[in-house]
């Protein structure tokens, strides 16, 4: 099959996942409604009770969080779609088609991607009217961005291979907040590391959520107090941290995405 | 290439098994170009696993097929350009439109957007969906949807078309108006094949019917040929007063010239005839002759049930409830969708 035929499958793939989106806006809630609500409960709620150490505007800071919390719960979109492709038959039918399976695949991928882009955009927005401004220059912010795409592109595996394995948009939503939900949050998403105790704290400076907070807040020119306070490597390279991450979550997932993928859209 | 070119689909000692369990026990099948073939049984027959397997769905674990002079294993593209393949469940995609359904599928068919449009458009009228050709799929009827359904596998002008339980779940309404489509396809002269579990629908559409029961081959022929084996049509005979049913079995079995049954539930008198009207008009008249007065009395086909109880020796309903007990699923389904 042909480089050309393979683009061009997949952009169909892709624009019937876009379309979807369109027909069912409610779909990205939780890309985006949440996420603007946690912006709002952090700087409004419990902002007032938290302090960055070392000065700066606590919303400053919780914007780096946010962001990475929502390019992590990313994956989520694209688990919930292939799972309702899965149980509708959709699948199947794509299969009796002269196309190559992972076109179908790499057709969601290519939507999730472009569809990831809303939610960034909102929280940016949201940032602004509360207050978060970038402080750096265009090439650290436009860094700084690249890096969420990178990120990203690694969660859409992670979302491939749970939509492969979990049967259900429910299951999916399970797995969301008993797995995903709290390894966002022991993370220096809301909070500083050095206040958490022992053990947490530990985890939460080598979680790559932290690592990739603590690198937005540093593109952006925001205060990230964890670089001072903390001596794991982690996070006085958290760009770097952060992508190597990324590579080894695509390195690990998408080959279990895509056996998985081919067990179920095989016999 | 294998296979002559007047034969559309060969098979040669189909299995499959899932597990411990085998949906398919060796089949062998041939269907002609231009003629209509049925594959009749009940629930967990083993139909669909056979039609997945046909169509490059699933690799069988033994056995060979090869369709339209293509081996599936080793020609699956090949195949799936020339073949239409409608699944159990109307695969339509409910958040696109009926007409972008079928562009779609079009583009992924490769026929290019301009083509895959004026294609949209032609199926849309041929299946009376023009006026809801621009409304959501998910909005439409169970009819509807099929007839969509149906229209999708149209989209290449397959050579071959799978249609997997094609009017399973529609209202007696909206069957008729998916008969009355797929007559006209047959009448063009489409090579199909088609899963079901109605004796009347196998009938109506195919030239050759197989019967298939724990993934067998039980039976072949067409509808007068397999009717003849069973003892072709019935006369039942409900009686008002049930004390005078012996009576009416020995007047029943006198006036048809066969033993007449006591069905199961013990309320109608049921004998095969090959005499049609003429036979059911002599029971009436025995029965009035003798002043027993009847409820109903009527001439019908033999139901899909009694195929199998001849053929078998046990119910259509009874093989079903078995394979709803043992593992039938197949992988590769959604939840709660049982493999046929």
């Amino acid at each position: 099959m042909s480089p050309r035929r393979y683009v061009g499958d997949a952009w169909v793939i892709a624009r019937r996942s876009l379309k979807h989106i369109r027909r069912q806006p409610e779909m990205l809630t939780d890309a985006t409604i949440q996420p603007i609500m946690f912006v709002l409960l952090f700087a409004y709620v419990f902002g007032g009770a938290i302090s960055v150490p070392g000065g700066g505007s606590y919303r400053e800071f919780l914007l780096g969080g946010i962001f990475a919390q929502t390019i992590v719960f990313g994956c989520f979109g694209i688990a919930v779609g292939l799972t309702a492709d899965r149980s509708t038959g959709a699948i199947d039918r794509f299969r009796t088609l002269p196309i190559s399976r992972s076109a179908v695949l790499g057709g969601r991928a290519i939507a999730a991607v472009l569809i990831g882009f809303v939610p960034v955009a909102l929280m940016s927005i949201t940032g602004l009217v509360v207050g978060w401004r970038i402080h750096s220059g265009v090439l650290d912010a436009l860094g700084g961005y690249a890096l969420m795409l990178g990120f990203q592109f690694a969660m859409i595996w992670v979302g491939i291979l749970m939509g492969c394995l979990l049967d259900s948009p429910q299951a999916v939503q399970g797995v969301a907040f008993t797995g995903l939900f709290p390894v966002t949050f022991l993370a220096s998403t809301f909070v500083p590391v050095n206040t958490l105790p022992g053990v947490l704290r530990t985890f939460a400076e080598w979680n790559p959520v932290t690592s990739l907070s603590g690198a937005l807040r540093h593109q952006f020119g925001n205060p990230d107090v964890v670089a001072g306070s903390s001596d794991a490597w982690s996070l006085q390279h958290p760009a770097v941290y952060t992508l190597l991450w990324a590579v080894a979550i695509v390195a690990i997932t998408a080959p279990l995405a895509v056996r998985a993928f081919g067990r179920v859209a095989g016999d | 290439m294998t296979g002559a070119p007047d034969v559309a689909i060969r098979a040669r000692g189909l299995v499959k098994r899932f597990g411990d369990m085998t949906a398919v026990a060796g089949i062998d099948l041939e269907v002609a170009r231009g003629s209509v073939t049925a594959v009749l049984g009940p629930n967990g027959a083993g139909k669909t696993t056979m039609v997945r397997m046909l169509t490059t769905l699933s690799d069988p674990d033994e056995g060979t097929v090869s369709v339209v002079g293509f081996d599936v294993a080793t020609d699956a593209n090949e195949v799936r350009r020339r073949i239409g393949y409608a699944a159990q469940d109307a695969t339509v995609d409910e958040l696109l439109t009926g007409r972008e359904n079928l562009v779609m599928l079009g583009e992924l068919h490769h026929l290019g957007r301009r083509r895959a449009k004026e294609r949209a458009t032609v199926l849309l009228e041929q299946f009376s969906l023009t006026e809801a050709g621009d409304r959501v799929a998910g909005k439409y009827s169970g009819g509807m949807r099929r007839r969509l359904d149906l229209a999708a596998t149209l989209v290449a002008t397959p050579e071959v078309l799978f249609l997997d339980e094609p009017t399973t779940g529609l209202d007696p309404r909206a069957r008729n108006e998916l008969w009355e489509v797929l007559d006209t396809l047959v009448a063009s002269g489409a090579t199909i094949l088609l899963t079901t579990q109605y004796l009347e629908e196998a009938e109506r559409l195919a030239d050759d019917i197989l019967v298939v029961d724990h993934g067998r081959v039980i039976a072949q022929g067409s509808a007068r040929e397999l009717k003849r084996r069973i003892g072709g049509e019935q006369i039942r005979v409900i009686v008002r007063d049930r004390a005078r049913l012996d009576e009416a079995v020995r007047l029943v079995s006198a006036a048809a010239g066969a033993e007449a049954l006591v069905d199961p539930d013990g309320d109608a008198i049921v004998v095969a005839t090959d005499g049609g009207a003429a036979a059911m008009a002599a029971v009436g008249g025995a029965l009035a002759d003798a002043g027993v007065e009847v409820d109903e009395l009527a001439l019908r086909p033999p139901t899909l049930d009694e195929v199998f109880l001849e053929l078998t020796g046990h119910s259509a309903a009874d093989a079903a409830a078995r394979a709803d007990a043992g593992p039938g699923r197949g992988p590769g389904r959604g939840p709660g969708e049982a493999a046929a």
